[in-house]
């Protein structure tokens, strides 16, 4: 049975590690639904989170073969509920669609207008894939111009940190 | 300037003389000259074998680390030169061969560019590759070569690729060789694990019908030694793949045979018969599987491996023995009990005998007018050495040479398993005896293969390595019109050879020839061939259509062999 996980994955800084590790999902067809990287706890230490909807099979052999890779320190991964995850979302909507209902929308939401532009404002949303694209649907009647959502930065919830693999 | 600098040309080659690297194999141009240039002053401490294309560099330097154990080194220029070089690497990926390959590459202010003989190389490799970096500063060099040294061989062995701007080769830098010993994200050796062992060693115990299967993984591991002794104290029956062959005798009183797609009949039919499958550094790779969903379900599978990754990737065990099978062998060997299986060996037996009467008897003492492969490497066991290897290339051949060598000793057998390389075996053959050349190489091939590398009977000539080729010629390529007979009607879609004369090519590359085509000559050939002391080239015309059996048809279980 297919489900959602998040890989994380800890790694060198070394020019290229990115393409060997998606070349991995690649050859086996499976599709990446959110990618972000970033730098870890440790210096010099990157933390890229993957997620990915698949087989519990599957993932257990992409996790190895990632791991693998010479300048791959660990793999994990997590099922949703094994992790804190969020996705930050920015929409971007024309000044004319602006009334007290955009209001009572965006604090329901939780979310909140960063900036404001002469002729758009942009509304910022922190949360779950599923609570992000509920706004979308609502600010549809708001004429959204723009619509992007960043991929998943997540900690797990285990208390194993990367310091033993080092 | 300051005296103690050298160019990066001189560090690559002085890197790879600290790495006590015998040969380099390779092939000159634009973006690696410098190298080349620096090499012409280190003649005397590293020898460059000029092969004719690059594929024939690096299959030879694949032959050469097949039988060394050694990594190979091979080299090439930017573009042309280092995608030639793909096959090869592939190749050493899925049969886990130690090569360090060194590319040229455009000055570093061109890349991107598309710049004459530009090419993404380490783009193109990265899926083929152990690992592979981009050199672009001189002081980045030595690391880079230490680094790669230390991945090729350590753990499971593979390709790497370093791919060095020409920039880089041309400017100063200090040569202080470090080694590499430790990359803090690479553990290539798991830990074996005491309790694991304990648990295998009690599953063996139980075990009434326990079978082992071994791979090359023995021969990686330098555990030829460990097995036997653990199969002496167990008495457990064992076969072997197809790169796993020489790693036990076939002369030991356990061995049963091959197996795989054209194995032997007992050792597959037999897998879903055991009761415990002990598994030796071996990847369940579906020429040996068959159909994996009816693959030795009824057992409990044991699998003693290094590399993670393989863990249940094609067959799911019972208990995963993970790290150097030597260590765990050696461990497992104190705690399993003494034993023997008589009554479960004679069934590999009865079914072996079944196999001599219905296959091997027509293959080697065949009756028929034609001439077969297998009679043939019957006489090549007549005289060869015992330590002898035999280099093949792919298709029928390859099988029928494996099916019926005796192979006597570790590191005796070289062909491409994993990928299938045709084109394979004569530039392998040549790194092969290059390793030693008092030692007999035995290059069989096929014509459809040996016309894909036919190009390095130069680099034969040339550096008058006495490789004994012998090609099996049946003017077809002879294991797809097999497939084409049995699962496509035999409609012959391209697969009949108009060949040249082969004897002729060969003599004009100062080969001594001879060529067969009558069974009273054959065995006089033969001997005649493994007298002559430098290279030699054996045509024996065989019959045209003939097949490869056993057999384990795509899709089909392991159980379901089929003798015709």
């Amino acid at each position: 049975m297919n489900k959602r996980y998040t890989i994380s994955v800890f790694t060198e800084n070394f020019i290229g590690i990115l393409s060997r590790i998606t070349l991995i999902f690649t050859r086996r067809g499976i599709n990446i639904d959110g990618f972000t990287a970033s730098e870890s706890r440790e210096e010099g230490i990157y933390r890229i989170s993957i997620v990915v909807t698949t087989s519990e099979e599957q993932i257990i052999q992409l996790s190895k073969q990632i791991e693998k890779i010479i300048d791959v320190i660990k793999a994990f991964y997590y099922l949703d509920d094994e992790m804190v995850f969020q996705e930050i979302a920015l929409y971007k909507i024309p000044i004319d669609s602006i009334d007290s209902g955009l209001e009572k929308v965006i604090r329901q939401h939780n979310a909140r207008i960063i900036s404001a532009e002469k002729d758009f404002v942009v509304i910022e949303m922190t949360g779950h894939k599923e609570e992000t694209q509920e706004l979308l649907e609502v600010l549809k009647d708001f004429n959204v111009l723009e619509f992007v959502r960043s991929g998943r930065v997540a900690v797990a919830k285990p208390m194993e940190t990367i310091d033993k693999y080092l | 300037m300051n005296d103690s600098q050298i160019r990066g040309a001189e560090i690559v080659i002085k890197s790879l003389v600290a790495e006590n690297a015998r040969y380099i194999f390779g092939y000159p141009g634009g973006a690696i000259m410098p190298v080349y240039d620096a090499l012409y002053d280190y003649m005397d401490q590293i020898q460059h074998i000029l092969t004719r294309h690059e594929q024939g560099a690096i299959h030879a330097a694949q032959g050469y680390a097949r039988v060394s154990g050694q990594v190979g080194v091979c080299m090439a220029t930017s573009g042309p030169g280092a995608t030639n070089l793909i096959t090869g690497i592939a190749d050493a990926l899925i049969d886990s061969t130690p090569l360090v390959c060194i590319t040229g590459q455009v000055v570093s202010p061109l890349l991107g560019t598309d710049a004459f003989q530009e090419t993404d190389v380490v783009g193109i490799s990265m899926p083929g590759t152990k690992w592979n970096i981009q050199v672009r500063k001189v002081e980045d060099i030595a690391p880079a070569i230490a680094k790669g040294f230390h991945i090729a061989r350590s753990g499971r062995p593979g390709p790497v690729l370093i791919d060095i701007t020409k920039d880089a080769q041309i400017a100063l830098g200090e040569f202080n060789y470090v080694p590499c010993l430790n990359i803090r994200s690479y553990r290539p050796y798991p830990k074996v694990e005491d309790h694991i062992i304990e648990k295998a060693a009690a599953l063996i115990n139980q075990a009434e019908r326990p079978y082992v299967l071994f791979g090359q993984g023995v021969v990686l591991g330098k555990a030829e030694k460990a097995l036997r002794a653990f199969l002496d104290k167990t008495g457990i029956p064992a076969a072997c793949t197809l790169l796993g062959t020489g790693a036990l005798p076939e002369s030991h009183p356990n061995f049963v045979g091959k197996l795989g797609m054209h194995g032997n009949y007992g050792p597959n039919l037999l897998t879903n018969q055991c009761d415990v499958l002990i598994a030796i550094g071996m990847r369940f790779d579906d020429r040996v599987t068959g159909d994996v969903k009816r693959y030795a379900k009824q057992a409990k599978v044991i699998h003693l491996e290094l590399d993670p990754a393989e863990i249940d990737k094609n067959v799911k065990c019972e208990l995963a023995v993970l790290g150097d099978c030597k260590v765990s062998l050696e461990k497992l060997t104190e705690k399993v009990a003494k034993g023997n299986h008589p009554e479960w060996i004679m069934k590999f037996r009865e079914l072996e005998a079944e196999e001599k009467r219905v296959v091997v008897g027509n293959d080697l003492s065949p009756t028929k007018v034609g001439l077969t492969m297998g009679e043939v490497i019957r006489h090549i066991n007549e005289f060869k050495a015992d330590d002898a290897i035999l280099v093949t290339d792919v298709g029928q051949h390859q099988m029928v040479a494996w099916r019926y060598f005796e192979y006597k000793t570790t590191r005796t057998q070289v062909t491409s398993g994993g990928l299938g390389t045709m084109g394979f075996a004569l530039p392998a053959a040549l790194g092969a005896q290059l390793h030693d050349y008092n030692r007999q190489v035995i290059c069989v091939v096929g014509d459809g293969g040996i016309q894909m590398t036919i190009q390095e009977l130069g680099t034969i000539m040339q550096t008058k390595a006495p490789v004994k080729v012998v090609l099996l010629n049946n003017n077809f390529l002879g294991m797809v019109r097999q497939w084409q007979q049995l699962f496509f009607d035999k409609r012959y879609s391209f697969t009949e050879l108009d060949n040249p004369d082969f004897i002729k090519i060969a003599e004009a590359y100062n080969f001594k020839v001879q060529k067969v085509d009558e069974r009273t000559d054959l065995r006089q050939a033969v001997a005649e061939m493994f007298v002559h002391e430098g290279p030699y080239f054996l045509e024996v015309v065989v019959e045209k259509e003939d097949n490869v059996f056993p057999m384990i048809a795509t899709g089909s279980s392991v159980e379901e062999v089929r003798l015709s």
